[in-house]
């Protein structure tokens, strides 16, 4: 069980940390190469792999298996 | 841990990655969720044509392997239906925002309806101009405040399922970025649909509308501002028009199977060769 996000793809627009009912991702304090703050699953084990975050996220960035 | 990415990046040109969409805008709601749609359905993507006009929502198909056709504002339905007629059997999409489809290309909406084209056509409601800086479109709420309108807007905006159903249409409905899976349906079975399907997806526009209307740039109070204003079919049809007014009914309006359009004329032999 995994939530991938690809820091690359991400804009930190923070639908995911929304739309997790569990509460699994929060913005960090990584920076891309955009500049974006990325999102981070800060609490992957809390993850129910429901795939909320995998079709609400705008850039194609999360995957969840 | 192995990398893992999504599935959908397969339909996706790589290169062009990320796309340029703001942080938090529908229009990469809609994308994915059409490729969802495309995935579930087995679709080739290399033999579908997607086109599109001008505006943020007519950067969607540049994004997708498929043949993409990308210019004139508002002039999207009459190359649909220039390559529908010379290629029938392609799978041919429009993306138009609502300046797209009802501003400047609304006379083209109310007669590619009229006549049935077998195009799907997914409008993303933004709520305004957004690629240009966020101005008053014919979609925006009345009272809103926008670039164009900073004591309010004084219009009433276009009910754009009302007006394709009136036009004609053969397959309307209206879904909103905020609830994903009932516009996965939509945009299914209007990839499904023969004849001119028209979906409406109401997306956050949080740069723009979101700033000046809303008074907040961030996407999820955007998507609480659309959650407010939608109203179920289902639920909409046990309310009285005052309680209507202002809210926005989700759901299919027109499910039906009517000819689709060949051509202008018929041909010789196809009309028992009569000449009167």
């Amino acid at each position: 069980m995994s939530v991938t996000i690809d820091k690359n793809l991400c804009k930190g627009c923070a639908l995911c940390v929304t739309a997790c009912s569990k509460n699994v991702f929060e913005i960090g304090t990584e920076v891309n190469q955009k500049g974006f703050s990325v999102s981070v699953a800060a609490r992957a084990g809390d993850c129910v792999q429901c795939g909320v975050c995998e079709k609400t996220c705008p850039d194609l960035a999360i995957r969840v298996e | 841990m192995t990398f893992q990415v999504n599935p959908l990046r397969k339909y996706v040109r790589e290169d062009r990655m990320p796309h340029f969409f703001c942080p938090g805008c529908g229009c990469g709601q809609v994308l994915t969720s059409f490729l969802r749609g495309v995935d579930a359905l087995s679709l080739d993507i290399n033999k579908m044509t997607t086109v599109a006009g001008v505006g943020c929502t007519a950067r969607i198909p540049v994004y997708m392997k498929t043949d993409t056709l990308h210019g004139v504002h508002g002039r999207t339905l009459p190359w649909a239906t220039g390559i529908k007629l010379h290629s029938p059997e392609t799978k041919v999409v429009v993306f138009a925002g609502d300046g797209d489809a009802v501003s400047i290309g609304g006379n083209h909406f109310i007669h590619a309806a009229r006549r049935n084209l077998d195009v799907l056509m997914i409008v993303v409601n933004n709520f305004n101009f957004a690629m240009t800086g966020g101005q008053v479109a014919p979609m925006t709420p009345a009272g809103s405040v926008t670039m164009t309108t900073p004591y309010g807007s004084g219009e009433p905006p276009f009910d754009l399922c009302a007006l394709a159903v009136a036009a004609g249409a053969t397959y309307v409905a209206r879904a909103a970025t905020p609830y994903i899976p009932q516009m996965d349906n939509a945009i299914q079975k209007g990839l499904e649909h023969e004849g001119f399907g028209v979906v409406e997806v109401l997306s956050q526009c949080p740069t723009h509308f979101g700033r000046y209307a809303l008074g907040s740039g961030s996407p999820a109070k955007t998507l609480d501002w659309i959650r407010g204003v939608c109203v179920s079919k289902a639920k909409a049809d046990t309310l009285s028009p005052e309680e209507l007014r202002g809210k926005l009914v989700t759901g299919e309006f027109v499910s039906v199977s009517r000819p689709v359009f060949k051509g202008s004329t018929f041909l010789k032999d196809e009309n028992g060769g009569r000449n009167p």
